[in-house]
């Protein structure tokens, strides 16, 4: 590499110069690395107590009637749980920590476009959920909307929205940030000679996700401030006493929130296409077509909203049409699954853990998914609207789609991260639990919601017993083996075998640096005229060793 | 970020031999225009969203819509587009001053476009007081108002709305020049490196363009 070139790292790692204090050193750190982690750590904590909110709920429907928790108690532990699950884990998700740690690395850049806004993004992230938890403690009662904040109740109600929806608020404004962010990078840092068609298929997957960011978050923002002005001046948009339309809040909302389901799953996916090539040990099949379905998805996507809102009195003509796009969203997907099932074909598959979560995600998300087609035809849905139907289709689609392929990217990419490995066969055994009560928890709603169960219910009939019962067992399960897995992983971290750059075989541009990654990522950048996966007899046909010469320059901090 | 004088940009080489030029995000003029016209769609979404929410509600209310415009004061509004183009004027004026490397000229610009934008809030500030005056504001017991329906209530919290949060962006965009002039005085925004006043630039356009549609669908449909 060229001796001239003189970095920003050379002099200081942080926004604001060089600070000795280890914890200075992270809060203020604009290294894509390092803020990808802290985005994990937070995100991770609050995942915990959503979970554990969750399972106090799944405790209070062990037996019909009240049993730990009373019904208002109830709306706000259910509201809470989703604004913590929606807002603060999955729409960061994997973004703005898997993403933000791998994107730069796999354009092979040294850095994302902006890292100064990265950092910021942080902090408006951190701003924002502390709002949340002020609207729980503010004099007064937390928010009991459910996360949907939807009119007249969310204009009326009494407990703290306008302190909840100020934090729903800024944790979007640092979602926008981060797809900015991603953007400009895919764009402009992509290492000489890689195209668009030479970029690996989690960056794809990024790629589209930040245009959702980017051009849906906005509409709920100033939804969300239009609920506050609404409170605070009464301006009246969505009030029926002042001609308002409570309607119009639930088709703003969902017009982003619908695409934030998609920029969930299209990292999800990607994570699917890096990983699935790489325990076949042969090149992904259809490359384009995984690509550019990651596109069409996010496009579709801005376009099926009206499918959350067959019962608020739409036109028949509207909702058919809703419908018909919505199944049009199905044919991108299947896309992807063929060309992931195609790469299997013939394969000498390894079944180490992150391949086992994809293919349990197979699993879960074609059950997910299909129940969704079944949620989007207009008939069908006006029967299971707001039943424990589609809570478990979402559960099936998000938790057993989303979070299980993050769980894969997490164990795929750990030694990358850490430098370390977990331990295989306790990861395997934390995968067939979760796996096991995952399908114990959420199946028997699908059968409950069909029966007619409805959600959001703190107390219900007896002849659902049953259900519940299975399902809260489940719940025990499901939470033994995430703590399980994590434990495995924590014991990874502390006592793990070295993991060196590359432990699986991966060709993609982060495995061709050290575990964990150095300051400035790469010491020499490639020149990128090759796929990405491209393998030869089960064995990747680019070795490259791109790490930073560190006696060289020798002003780096670890 | 320091002594960095003569950035000389890291090259590589390709199988062939051909040289490439790596982009390094903290020289890198394009990505930072790229990612400030993303900023500006994020913008457009939410005015767009607020525009959207203006027609629907005018498609139902139409005749409400237009009685309540006749009580907007054209004067102060068309003052204060008027007031408006002139500040972007400036704005860009101050641009083609500093790329031509006139870096006192340019700050002199930008000072105009300040004061202009100062001009502008204190106008609308008076424009709303005479407003809640005459008792047209979200909320108002006046009976003037509660004659004008469900039409002509919706139209003035849209106003206060709209107007409202395109003054918090003259507000910003305030602030942000003067950062702006700070940078020029550091040195660090200079003919060579003028990618941040570009980026205002831009940013006043833009707020002026959301001006352009706010004023016509509020004080000129009666």
């Amino acid at each position: 590499m060229s001796n001239t070139h003189t970095s920003f790292y050379q002099e200081t790692h942080t926004v604001f110069g060089h600070h000795n204090n280890k914890f200075l050193q992270w809060i203020f750190s604009i290294d894509h690395k390092r803020i990808a982690i802290m985005y994990g750590i937070v995100m991770f904590s609050f995942f915990a107590i959503a979970v554990l909110i969750a399972l106090s709920m799944r405790l209070e429907l062990f037996y019909p009637g009240q049993q730990i928790m009373g019904p208002q108690t109830y709306n706000e532990a259910f509201t809470l749980h989703g604004i913590i699950m929606i807002f603060i884990f999955i729409v960061p998700g994997i973004p703005a920590t898997l993403g933000n740690f791998l994107l730069p690395l796999q354009l092979g850049a040294r850095d994302v476009s902006f890292p100064r806004i990265n950092l910021l993004s942080f902090w408006v992230f951190v701003l924002g959920i502390i709002a949340v938890l002020a609207s729980l403690f503010w004099n007064g009662n937390a928010p009991d909307t459910g996360w949907t904040f939807y009119a007249p109740y969310s204009t009326k109600t009494g407990s703290n929205i306008v302190l909840a929806l100020t934090g729903a608020y800024l944790l979007g404004l640092a979602s926008i940030l981060t797809g900015l962010n991603f953007i400009a990078t895919t764009h402009r840092l992509r290492a000489p000679g890689m195209g668009f068609f030479k970029m690996p298929l989690f960056v794809w997957g990024l790629y589209a996700t930040s245009w959702i960011q980017v051009l849906a978050t906005p509409i709920v923002g100033i939804t969300l401030i239009l609920v506050i002005l609404e409170r605070v001046f009464g301006v009246g948009v969505f009030d029926p006493t002042k001609g308002g339309d409570p309607v119009l809040l639930e088709n703003l909302f969902w017009m982003y929130s619908h695409p934030a389901v998609y920029l969930m799953i299209l990292p999800a996916f990607g994570i699917a296409s890096e990983i699935i090539p790489t325990f076949c040990r042969k090149p992904v099949f259809g490359y384009h077509s995984i690509a550019i379905s990651s596109a069409l998805i996010a496009f579709i996507g801005y376009m099926v909203w009206g499918h959350h809102m067959f019962t608020s009195g739409e036109s028949n003509t509207v909702a058919l049409v809703f419908s018909v796009l919505t199944f049009l969203v199905a044919v991108p997907t299947s896309i992807k699954f063929f060309d992931w099932i195609a790469t299997m074909y013939k394969a000498s598959i390894v079944f180490d853990t992150p391949m086992l979560w994809t293919l349990g995600t197979f699993i879960t998300f074609i059950i997910g998914g299909m129940t969704g087609l079944i949620l989007g035809s207009v008939g069908v849905d006006v029967y299971f609207h707001d039943t424990y139907f589609v809570v478990a289709h979402f559960h099936y689609a998000i938790l057993g789609g989303v979070v299980f392929l993050m769980f894969a990217g997490m164990h795929y990419w750990f030694p990358k991260v850490t430098g370390k490995m977990y331990s295989e066969i306790h990861g395997k055994i934390a995968f067939y639990i979760i796996f096991v009560g995952f399908n114990v928890l959420w199946f028997p709603m699908f059968v409950a919601g069909a029966l007619g169960m409805p959600r959001r219910y703190f107390d219900y009939l007896p002849q659902f017993t049953i259900y519940h019962q299975i399902a809260t067992i489940g719940s025990w399960i499901f939470v033994f083996g995430l703590i399980y897995m994590f434990v495995n992983l924590y014991k990874g971290i502390k006592k793990g075998k070295p993991a060196g750059p590359n432990p699986w075989n991966a060709t993609t541009l982060e495995w061709q640096i050290p575990s964990p990654p150095q300051a400035e990522n790469f010491g020499t950048i490639p020149y990128v005229d090759f796929m990405p996966y491209e393998y030869i007899k089960g064995e990747p046909v680019h070795h490259m060793d791109l790490s930073v010469d560190e006696s060289r320059k020798g002003t780096h901090h670890g | 970020m320091g002594k960095v004088t003569a950035y000389e940009p890291e090259i590589i080489f390709d199988k062939q031999g051909n040289p490439h030029e790596v982009v390094d995000w903290d020289h890198d003029y394009e990505g930072a225009k790229l990612g400030f016209w993303v900023f500006l769609l994020t913008e457009m979404m939410i005015f767009g969203s607020l525009f959207l929410i203006y027609a629907f509600y005018s498609y139902q209310h139409g005749a409400q819509f237009s009685a309540s415009s006749i009580h907007m004061n054209r004067l102060l509004g068309g003052t204060n587009t008027f007031i408006l183009l002139i500040s972007t004027l400036t704005m860009g004026l101050s641009l083609a001053k500093l790329r031509n490397g006139h870096v006192e000229v340019c700050k002199k610009y930008i000072w105009a476009t300040i004061v202009l934008a100062a001009i502008f809030l204190a106008i609308k500030a008076a424009e709303w007081m005479l407003e809640i005056e005459e008792g047209f504001y979200p909320g108002s017991p006046s009976a003037d108002l509660a004659a004008l329906g469900h039409g002509g209530k919706l139209f003035f919290g849209l106003y206060f709305t709209l107007t409202g949060l395109h003054g918090v962006h003259i507000i910003v965009g305030i602030g942000v020049m003067f950062w702006l002039l700070s940078l020029i005085n550091r040195g660090k925004v200079s003919p060579e490196n003028f990618v941040v006043l570009e980026n205002t630039a831009l940013y006043w356009d833009f707020v002026h363009i959301v001006w352009i549609f706010v004023f016509p669908i509020f004080y000129l449909i009666y």
